[in-house]
Order: structure tokens, then C-alpha cells, then sequence
């Protein structure tokens, strides 16, 4: 069992950081978010030319065929520096839905190249959290498919170009037969799709589908294992991210803790104060540790896999979001504010704690799985 | 909150759930129940229309335009007003300088200020806080120079709250430098639109402007313009703590009304067919919430009643602000959760619709964390109740 990065991680590790200093320091961040589309364009382009965009997609798809732990090690910078492009959307959700099907391949070579973005709708509003409850329904038209329903949140979806979707072709919502994947380009939605900004930077969107033309990405039907495995590799991805940023968030409120003076005294000679840093640091730990518990066990059995994700899910939702808690509060009203990075993690971690299925919906998955 | 009532009380009930029977637009509920701050204008009107029906300031005492009202009228008002979906008034002139101006003022102070206060003429904002004084107040360093009949104020203050839509502000400000730190600060009253006050927002994480620096450049008041003796504002804030008191009961009542935002959005969402409210495991954390809630609510009775006796609360003001800011958390934490994945969606881009509270409750989840840091940040509650609770 190996539970450190390789060389070759630790140099990814390091050039993510160079990255993020360079293109994403903290004073201009809200001119880089302002900036939306273009900006997370560019800063794309940026990335698939340090071979990024490559790094998750299989070898037999073209690309570099990075490991999980690869992954993880660029996935740790993105939250480290708070880099708010859809990376793991694009770069790991979507590749792992669609590497190595029929039809995907031009999609997964335009975001190999940095040249497009895409999103999956694969989970629905009343789910809750669980990829078998899809009441989009597909249609077979004529020879093509055709898309009824509504994804009410499509992670990242607000700039996507294509977007994966899932819908039914037999069955009932809850089956977990009778789900197939489509590829749905964006212009064949039309004023179906409707985008909204996060907190975070994030551009989410809701789509509304009504006959819309779509691509089926294999036979229809035997869809979900595929997707759950998916939403696993991209969690594991999101978990990386968030041990990444609550680090960040830590190293910056301990350094404050060393020079902000109230009382005639560093505050950090506070005890209260030192306890709440250890704690903080101890969630770091359990983050980490859980994190590489979650992502080596990505290509054990689904059941083994499937138990340890959700338990990554849930451990770091609520450490993440304790650390940033902490990191605003330990600040005092300037990590209230906008210009502190503080905030900014904060705001991540909320987001990421609701993304692919909340704390409720893995710890269910947990309690499943171990009776 | 449940209260049993006299006949006398019923009836003040009655007459009150009239009141708010109409005039609380709908508009208002989301952000009111995610404990957001209306809009200026609305809380002025707001102001000017309980003002209209003599009950402009329920915490005052009649000789000042006050109700005069009962700690029992005041919890039966809060109540009612909470059921109703309105707001809790703006407090930094009702409860903050008000308060101070009838216990220390002049006659020319009290008769100018207090109505406008209460006709909602005036908007005060608060200047205490500093870059370098914040927790640790009694280090400001903002001066207050004598010269002849004026005072020249020069310093930043920091975290000024509605410093730019305020009339009149507050102030902590150095008249002479004393051995003891806490001496030698007087408190002095200041239009806002004195030459050499420049405002500078500051951009919070909740997205709503709230909150300013206020630069001070050789600014004039009038020397008339200072409350109390020369030196002593810092005792003056005194008076504040028993408002305090207060502040943290109407919040803690305010506080039920998250309640309803949280079961409106669990009813509404249904996962895999069935109705949130009606998921046990949600079930259960908004049980455990509303306990939470019904034993700090029983707490401000118990602190109700101690101003009913003109009893002390020693540290249990402290305690209810400590609580009610890890309440509002919880709270609006729950309410997001409840509302699911989709309350990521913030602000609505090129014309798409959002559901009201979504976006409430989320800034109310943003806002919520500055309750633990402002007005004595949790930290510091700790310590006032180590040291005057049990002489740690
Ligand atoms: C949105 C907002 C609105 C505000 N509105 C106003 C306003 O209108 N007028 C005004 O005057 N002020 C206002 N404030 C200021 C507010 O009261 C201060 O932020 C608060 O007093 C904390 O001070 P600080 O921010 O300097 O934090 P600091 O005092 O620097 O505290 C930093 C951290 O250290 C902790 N700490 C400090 N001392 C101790 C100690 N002895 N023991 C243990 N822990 C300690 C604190 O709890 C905090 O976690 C506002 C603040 C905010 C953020």
C-alpha cells in the first residue's frame, strides 16, 4: 500500500501550484469570475497545453491514461488555488461517462484539446442523489433519438458546449434497467437551457428538454453502472479538491493567527484559538487519509468501491466545510469579506459538499452497503 | 413561540395579530425568514408605519415616544410580528444609540434625535469598530481633537453597516490619552455628510452591500455633538449591554420564523416520490433543530423575566447570543440542505428564474457566519462567561 505521490505527482503537484499562483492569485479573483465564459475559456486552453485536459482521459480515447492518484494530485492544486474552470466536470466526470463509447469521441477530443467544455446531466431533482431516478425519457423518432424531460441542475452546465445526459428508454424512475446515455449539443437546446452562477464561480445550469435531438452514446439501456462509477471517479476528484482547499484555508488562518494582534498579543497565543487550528488541522488529516482511502479503492469491487467513495463523500463534506467555517471565523470580519481568499474556500466547500449527491444521500449509500 | 397569556395579554395579542394581519407583502417573506435585512426603503416604511400606529420604539419608555410595553407585550409583539412574516426593526438606532442618548443626552439631544429615531427620519450607523480595534475595542485609535467649540475627528473606523445610507453616525473617538485605555474615549454623534467623511464599501461574501469603511479627514462637529462627559463613552456602552439583553430576545423570536422556511422547502421537495418533510432521517434534524430552538426561546423567557424584575441576567445575555448565532446557522444550513443540489443556484443569468427563497436562504447560510463574529464574536462570549460566570 502506498500512500504518497510518486515523483511524476509531485512535479503535476508543483505545477498545478505554479499555475495557480500565476493565473489565479487571490486579489484577482473577482475580475478572473466576473470575467465568466471567456476568461474560463482561455484559462482552459492554458490547461490543455500543460497536457491537463489529457490526464484523465483512457489512452485507447487519446489521452495520457493518468491514474486516479494522478488525478488527485492535480485535483489537490485546483482547490489549493481555488481554480474555479469546471475541471473535473469536463476533464473527469464526463470522460469517464463516455471514454470508450461510440459516438463520444469527438467531444472527448475537443476537451482533450482545451477546445470545449461539457457537463453531465445524469442526476435528477427528486433523486436525491441516486442516478437510477431518471424520468427523462428518450424516443426513437424516425432513426433518432429524442429527449423529453428536465435535469433541474447540471453541475457546470452553465458553460458547457455538449452536455451528457441520461434518459430512460423502458422502465420507471428507481429502475435501474432501461437508462441509456446522450449526447445533447448545446445548440440543439436552444432557449432550453438556463444558467445560473454559484457562490463559488461555478456556472450551473438547468435544462429543459422537449423533443430535443440527441446521440445515443451505445445500445441504450444497461446505462448505470457506468454512471455510478463515473460520479464515483469525479467525487473522488471533488474530494482531492476539497483536502486541497481546506489545507489552503488552514495554512492561511494559522499564518493570520501569527500577526494579527488584538489585546496587545498575537491572537494566536489564544489557546481557544490554537485548540480550534488543531482541530482544523486534524480534519485536514482525516480529509487526506479518507481521500486516498476513497480514491485507491476506485477500481475495487462496485460494492467496496461504492461504500468508501461515500464515505469520502461525507467525511470531508462535513470537514470542509468545519475548516472554512473556522477559517472565516478565526479572521474575524476580514474573513467575511470578499477580499480574503478565506471566503472564497468557504463558499467551495458549501458547494462541493452539495455537489453529486449530499451528505443524506451517501450516508444511506454507506448504511446500504454495510448491513 | 408559545406564551400562555393573562386576559389583559390575550387581548394586546389580539390587537396586534390585526395589526400585522395586513401591509406585510409577500415579497418580504424569504428574506425575512432567512434572517436577511430588508431594504432600506422597506424597513423605513416599515418604521414609519409602526411609528404611525404609536408603536415606533417597543423598548423605550413612554416619556421618550416609547410603548412602554411589558417584557410580556414586548415577547407577545416580537411573536406576532414573526408570525406575520416582518421583519425585526433596524436596531442601531432603536437599540443601540436611542438607548444611550435617553439615559445620557442633553434635553437638546433627546428632543432632536429620539422622534427622528422613531419617524425613522435618521438612519444611524455604528462607528466603534477599527482596523486595528475589533474584538479588542478599547485600542481604537480614531482622535478627537478640541478646537474652540468643534471637534476635528481624524482615523478610519471599519465595518461601518450602512454607513452609506445612514444620516447620522455614532462614534468612538479619542478626546485625550489616559493611562487606562478604556479612558479618555468619548462618544460623539455626527451627520454623515460632514466634509472630510468618505465612505469606502466593503465587498462581503453574502454578496449584499452592507457594510463600509468610514475615513475621518479633519472633520468638524460641533463639540455640543458629544454625549455624556468628556472621556466616559466607554461606559456609556454600558447601557448597551442590558440592551443587548434585549436585542438577543427579539432575534432569538425572530429566529422561529427559519422554521417555516425550512418546512416549506421539505414539504415542497419530493426525493424518489416522497415528500422531504416526510424522510425520517430529515424528519429527525428538524426535530433536533426546533428543540434546540424551543430551549433558547425558553431561555429569553427567563431572561424576559429578569427584566420584568429589573433582575441582573449576569452572562445569560451572552449565553442567548452565543446560541442564537449557532441557531441561525444550523438553520439556514438546514434550510439549504433542504432545498437540495439546486440552491447552488445562486444568481440567475440572462433572464432565467429562480424560486425566491433560494437564493434567501443560501445568502442567509453566507450572512449567517458573521453572527459569530460580530457584536462580540463567540469567541469573546466564551470569555466574558468564564470570567463573570465562574471567575475563570
Ligand atoms: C459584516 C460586519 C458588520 C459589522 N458592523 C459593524 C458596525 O456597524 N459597527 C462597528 O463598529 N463594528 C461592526 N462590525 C465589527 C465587528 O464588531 C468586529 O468584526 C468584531 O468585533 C470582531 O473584530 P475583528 O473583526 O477585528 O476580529 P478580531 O478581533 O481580530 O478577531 C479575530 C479572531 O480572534 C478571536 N479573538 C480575539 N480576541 C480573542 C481572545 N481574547 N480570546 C479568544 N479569541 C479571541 C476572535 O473571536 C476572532 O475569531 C461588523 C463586522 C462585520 C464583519
Amino acid at each position: 500500500m502506498e500512500l504518497t505521490f510518486n515523483s511524476e505527482q509531485i512535479m503535476l503537484a508543483d505545477s498545478v501550484g505554479r499555475y495557480g499562483l500565476d493565473k489565479w492569485p487571490a486579489i484577482n479573483r473577482h475580475k478572473l469570475l466576473a470575467g465568466e465564459q471567456d476568461g474560463f475559456r482561455e484559462r482552459w486552453r492554458e490547461m490543455a497545453e500543460l497536457g491537463w485536459t489529457l490526464l484523465p482521459i483512457a489512452e485507447d480515447d487519446g489521452g495520457l491514461g493518468g491514474s486516479a492518484v494522478d488525478v488527485m494530485a492535480l485535483a489537490e492544486g485546483l482547490g489549493r488555488h481555488l481554480i474555479a474552470v469546471p475541471y473535473v466536470t469536463s476533464c473527469v466526470l464526463v470522460p469517464a461517462l463516455i471514454g470508450g463509447v461510440p459516438g463520444g469521441e469527438d467531444l472527448l477530443g475537443a476537451l482533450g484539446e482545451g477546445k470545449a467544455f461539457a457537463a453531465a446531466g445524469v442526476l435528477e431533482a427528486e433523486g436525491g442523489g441516486d442516478p437510477a431516478w431518471v424520468t427523462t425519457r428518450a424516443e426513437k423518432v424516425g432513426g433518432a433519438w429524442q429527449l423529453t424531460g428536465i435535469k433541474e441542475h447540471v453541475e457546470d452546465g452553465g458553460c458547457a458546449d455538449a452536455f451528457v445526459v441520461s434518459a430512460r428508454v423502458e422502465g420507471e424512475a428507481g429502475d435501474a434497467e432501461g437508462i441509456g446515455l446522450f449526447l445533447v449539443d448545446r445548440a440543439a437546446l436552444g432557449d432550453g437551457v438556463a444558467r445560473f452562477r454559484a457562490v463559488d464561480g461555478h456556472l450551473h445550469a438547468r435544462l429543459t428538454l422537449q423533443g430535443t435531438p440527441a446521440l445515443a452514446l451505445g445500445e441504450p439501456g444497461q446505462a448505470l453502472p457506468r454512471i455510478v462509477a463515473a460520479l464515483d471517479r469525479a467525487i473522488c476528484a471533488h474530494l482531492a479538491e476539497a483536502t486541497g482547499s481546506m489545507e489552503a484555508a488552514t495554512a492561511a488562518t494559522v499564518e493570520y493567527l501569527k500577526t494579527r494582534e488584538q489585546f496587545g498579543q498575537r491572537i494566536g497565543s489564544f489557546q481557544a484559538l490554537q485548540h480550534r487550528a488543531v482541530d482544523m488541522t486534524v480534519a485536514c488529516e482525516e480529509a487526506r487519509a479518507i481521500t486516498w482511502h476513497a480514491t485507491l479503492s476506485l477500481d475495487a469491487a462496485p460494492g467496496s468501491r461504492q461504500r468508501a467513495v461515500s464515505a469520502g463523500k461525507v467525511r470531508v463534506g462535513q470537514s470542509g466545510v468545519y475548516v472554512a467555517q473556522q477559517a472565516v471565523q478565526l479572521h474575524g470580519g476580514v474573513g467575511f469579506c470578499e477580499e480574503l481568499i478565506v471566503s472564497h474556500h468557504l463558499r467551495r466547500q458549501m458547494m462541493l459538499d452539495m455537489a453529486m449527491g449530499g451528505q443524506g444521500h451517501h450516508l444511506s449509500r454507506v448504511a446500504q452497503l454495510s448491513v | 413561540m408559545e406564551l400562555s397569556l393573562d386576559a389583559k395579554d390575550t387581548a394586546f395579542r389580539d390587537e396586534v395579530r390585526e395589526f400585522f394581519s395586513t401591509g406585510v407583502p409577500d415579497s418580504w417573506r424569504d428574506r425575512v425568514r432567512a434572517g436577511l435585512r430588508l431594504s432600506p426603503d422597506e424597513l423605513t416604511g416599515y418604521q414609519q408605519r409602526l411609528a404611525a400606529r404609536g408603536w415606533g420604539a417597543p423598548t423605550w419608555p413612554v416619556e421618550y415616544g416609547g410603548t412602554g410595553w411589558t417584557p410580556t407585550q414586548l415577547c407577545v409583539f416580537w411573536s406576532e410580528a414573526a408570525r406575520a412574516d416582518a421583519p425585526h426593526q433596524f436596531h442601531q438606532g432603536l437599540e443601540l444609540i436611542g438607548p444611550i442618548i435617553f439615559s445620557y443626552g442633553s434635553p437638546e439631544q433627546k428632543d432632536y434625535y429620539l422622534p427622528r429615531i422613531i419617524q425613522a427620519q435618521d438612519w444611524w450607523c455604528q462607528g466603534y469598530s477599527e482596523p486595528g480595534a475589533g474584538s479588542d475595542l478599547a485600542s481604537l485609535r480614531a482622535r478627537a481633537d478640541r478646537d474652540g467649540d468643534d471637534y476635528v475627528l481624524n482615523g478610519q473606523k471599519t465595518w461601518t453597516s450602512y454607513a452609506h445610507v445612514a444620516s447620522q453616525v455614532f462614534l468612538l473617538a479619542r478626546t485625550s490619552h489616559e493611562a487606562r485605555r478604556q479612558q479618555g474615549i468619548s462618544l460623539i454623534l455626527a451627520p454623515m455628510d460632514t466634509p472630510g467623511f468618505r465612505i469606502n464599501p466593503i465587498a462581503t461574501m453574502d454578496e449584499k452591500y452592507h457594510t463600509n469603511e468610514l475615513f475621518m479627514d479633519n472633520a468638524r462637529v460641533p463639540v455640543a455633538n458629544r454625549v455624556g462627559d468628556e472621556g466616559r463613552g466607554w461606559e456609556y456602552g454600558k447601557v448597551l449591554l442590558d440592551r443587548e439583553r434585549m436585542v438577543a430576545a427579539a432575534n432569538v423570536i425572530f429566529l422561529g420564523q427559519i422554521v417555516r422556511g425550512i418546512t416549506d422547502a421539505a414539504r415542497r421537495r419530493k426525493i424518489r416520490g416522497r415528500a422531504l418533510a416526510d424522510d425520517p432521517g430529515f424528519a429527525a434534524k428538524l426535530a433536533q433543530f426546533t428543540v434546540e430552538l424551543t430551549t433558547l426561546q425558553a431561555m429569553v423567557l427567563r431572561l424576559l423575566d429578569d427584566m420584568t424584575r429589573g433582575a441582573d441576567s449576569g452572562p445569560r445575555g451572552s449565553m442567548v447570543k452565543l446560541r442564537w448565532s449557532q441557531l441561525y446557522q444550523a438553520g439556514t444550513a438546514l434550510w439549504v440542505e433542504a432545498l437540495g443540489p439546486e440552491a447552488a443556484q445562486f444568481a440567475a443569468l440572462d433572464g432565467a428564474t429562480l424560486p425566491a427563497d433560494m437564493p434567501a436562504a443560501l445568502q442567509g447560510a453566507l450572512y449567517a457566519r458573521v453572527t459569530s463574529i460580530y457584536g462580540g464574536s463567540s469567541e469573546i462570549q466564551h470569555n466574558i462567561i468564564a470570567r463573570r460566570a465562574l471567575g475563570l
